[in-house]
């Protein structure tokens, strides 16, 4: 307080003050010489170091994999576990293109998307809500709590026999279990996410004389919205452990359905294609939601 | 804005014969007991005091979060019950909406009050331009320093033009340099809102720099120790601080919160003895080690 390179501090001077603080100011960046293509690809490499490095080293132990799998699978090494039936990587990918002109596994491919389409967004849609307003209202939350707990623990997988007792239809049960795999993992995250909301926030909008509704759409909705996508990426996770859990089971279609019959028919090399298939479909349903939180989500850059 | 830019002063707040006592397992907590103040129109008034004695408290009955035991809090001669966007706040954490740019957060208030989107998009510029934030007005808030933030939070609480500004130690978590620049910009949107202010800190020349009036607290429970009178002339300037008028206001307020803060410490340092506690608090206010 009593440093004297203070008291010049200009009074009045609005502007200035602007200056005097440390802290981002890309504003205040001055306007250079439009650099050369050279300086600004070393300037791309610098910041995106780390990246590229992460993707070189990605690439390089995919291949490694393939790579091992290839010559696992062409020794036919049996070394505890046994290779000799397991199909080599070239055998799969031949099964591959033969596939991808077979109408057939396309519909497995779609009707299994369609399933997760439908489960997923039955889940969200009654998941999130239900979990704003258990997260609101105290009582609510004291009558649906309990029951969700008791049935929480209970795999999806689980609920297969009922899901057949209770649904006219095995679409429908299938369907079912794709909604129960996500929906839970959706609404305790969501709850989760209600029950961090800062109370701070909550008076600010109070004094700024918000009431009840546009304090719920403007700071618990806001406020929970990381949660909730944390929520939906599990959920979607837990969607295909179900989906395909229930197509093996009970399915007349479906990727899962389609990788138990490739066993069941002896086609070792479908068997892998499904597992491949599997894989990449749920990689990108996760990559969806990541991406649509990052919209939702414009002041999370991080 | 022609309410914003009011002309006449408003905002007279009296808090009497107030108690409050929080309900805990131990039974009632009493925070505050047996306070009087009062603000007057367009008045700048501080409340200083050791640590705990209840300022927040007061503060928040103020602004209606809570609920006097006895006593009455009005503002303009209305019965306060609960917050209102007439008693805007400003609170020591920041508490922007992170989901929202600068500009939408200072929107806020106006929105909940139904005004049309280009229009109050108007009155946060203006209101950004007056706290030179004009530059940050699509950024988010995590981007911006703490004085920053606490600009944006100070703009915000004046856009829908409350009658007061309630403010809770909002400069505590900043660094001196900035809490200088940021009590001039306090000071220079009051002297233009013509609005009353109480205002909350443990910084004993902040409360002098900037108030009409202080309030000292005594420790918990907490009650209305001394009432001081600042007459210093305005414009305030840094340089005033060198005076021996604030030199004077600053030592009898400093001796009367030592007391206070002895008081409230006394149950924790009785081993170490009040001699060695004053020599090593010399020179410093204790406040500050607080
Ligand atoms: N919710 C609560 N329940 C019980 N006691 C509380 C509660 N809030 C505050 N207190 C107690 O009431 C007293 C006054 O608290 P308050 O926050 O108003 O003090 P303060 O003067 O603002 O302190 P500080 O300078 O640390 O901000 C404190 O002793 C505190 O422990
Ligand atoms: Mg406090």
């Amino acid at each position: 307080m009593s440093s004297p390179a203070l008291v010049r501090h200009p009074e009045d001077s609005m502007p200035a003050t602007a200056i005097a603080e440390a802290g981002p100011a890309p504003a205040a960046t001055p306007p250079a010489a439009p650099p050369s293509f050279g300086t600004l690809a070393l300037r791309w490499y610098r910041l995106n170091r780390a990246g590229l490095r992460a993707i070189a080293i990605g690439v390089t132990s995919l291949i490694a994999f393939l790579l091992v799998w290839h010559l696992l699978t062409t020794y036919r090494v049996v070394f505890f576990v046994r290779f000799t039936n397991v199909p080599s990587p070239l055998a799969v990918y031949a099964s591959f293109s033969k596939a991808m002109h077979d109408p057939k596994f396309l519909m497995h491919i779609l009707l299994s998307c369609r399933r997760i389409f439908i489960g997923f967004s039955l889940a969200a849609i009654v998941g999130v809500p239900l979990g704003l307003i258990m997260g609101r209202f105290k009582l609510v939350h004291e009558i649906i709590f309990p029951v969700a707990e008791v049935l929480r623990p209970i795999p999806a997988i689980a609920w297969v026999p009922m899901a057949i007792m209770l649904w006219p239809t095995n679409e429908q049960s299938i369907v079912f279990i794709t909604f129960l795999g996500s929906f839970f993992p959706i609404l305790v995250n969501t709850l989760h996410g209600m029950s961090l909301v800062d109370p701070v926030l909550v008076r600010a909008a109070q004094c700024l004389g918000a009431r009840e509704r546009s304090i719920f759409r403007e700071v618990y909705f806001p406020a929970s919205l990381p949660h909730i996508f944390t929520g939906l990426t599990v959920g979607m996770g837990v969607a295909w452990v179900s989906l395909i859990a229930a197509e093996m089971i009970s399915g007349q279609y479906g990727i899962g359905y389609f990788t138990w019959e490739a066993y069941s028919l002896v086609q070792y090399a479908d068997i892998a294609l499904g597992m491949i298939a599997i894989g990449v479909l749920g990689l990108g349903s996760s990559l969806f939601i990541r991406g649509a939180g990052r919209l939702v989500m414009p002041w999370r850059t991080t | 804005m022609s309410e914003i830019l009011a002309s006449t002063p408003k905002g007279h707040i009296e808090v009497r014969n107030f108690s409050l006592a929080y309900e805990t397992i131990e039974g009632p907590v009493q925070a505050v007991t047996d306070t009087q103040i009062h603000v007057k129109p367009g008045e700048f008034v501080s409340i200083v005091g050791p640590s705990g004695c209840g300022k927040s408290t007061l503060l928040n009955a103020v602004a209606g979060f809570l609920k006097p035991t006895t006593g009455i809090v009005t503002v303009d001669g209305e019965r306060v019950n609960g917050p209102s966007a007439e008693r805007g706040m400003v609170f020591q954490q920041y508490s922007l909406f992170p989901w929202k740019t600068v500009r939408e957060n200072v929107e806020f208030g106006l929105k909940m009050r139904g005004m049309p989107r280009s229009q109050r998009e108007r009155a946060a510029r203006t209101l950004l331009g007056l706290a030179g934030l004009e530059a940050f007005e699509k950024h988010y808030p995590e981007k911006l320093s703490g004085g920053m933030k606490q600009r944006v939070g100070i703009v915000r609480a004046l856009a829908t033009g409350p009658k007061v500004l309630l403010l809770d130690e909002p400069f505590g978590a900043l660094d001196a340099q900035t809490r200088v620049i940021m009590q001039q910009i306090l000071t220079n949107m009051w002297q233009r809102l013509k609005i009353s202010v109480l205002f909350v800190t443990h910084d004993i020349d902040e409360a002098i720099f900037l108030s009409d009036r202080v309030y000292c607290m005594t420790a918990r429970p907490g009650s209305i120790k001394a009432e001081i009178p600042i007459p210093l002339e305005r414009p305030r300037q840094q340089s005033m601080m060198m005076s021996s008028e604030f030199l004077a206001l600053r030592r009898g307020l400093m001796s009367l919160i030592r007391e206070e803060s002895l008081k409230a410490m006394g149950g924790e340092i009785n081993d170490m003895g009040m001699q060695g506690l004053s020599i090593e608090l010399h020179g410093h206010s204790l406040a500050d080690v607080i």
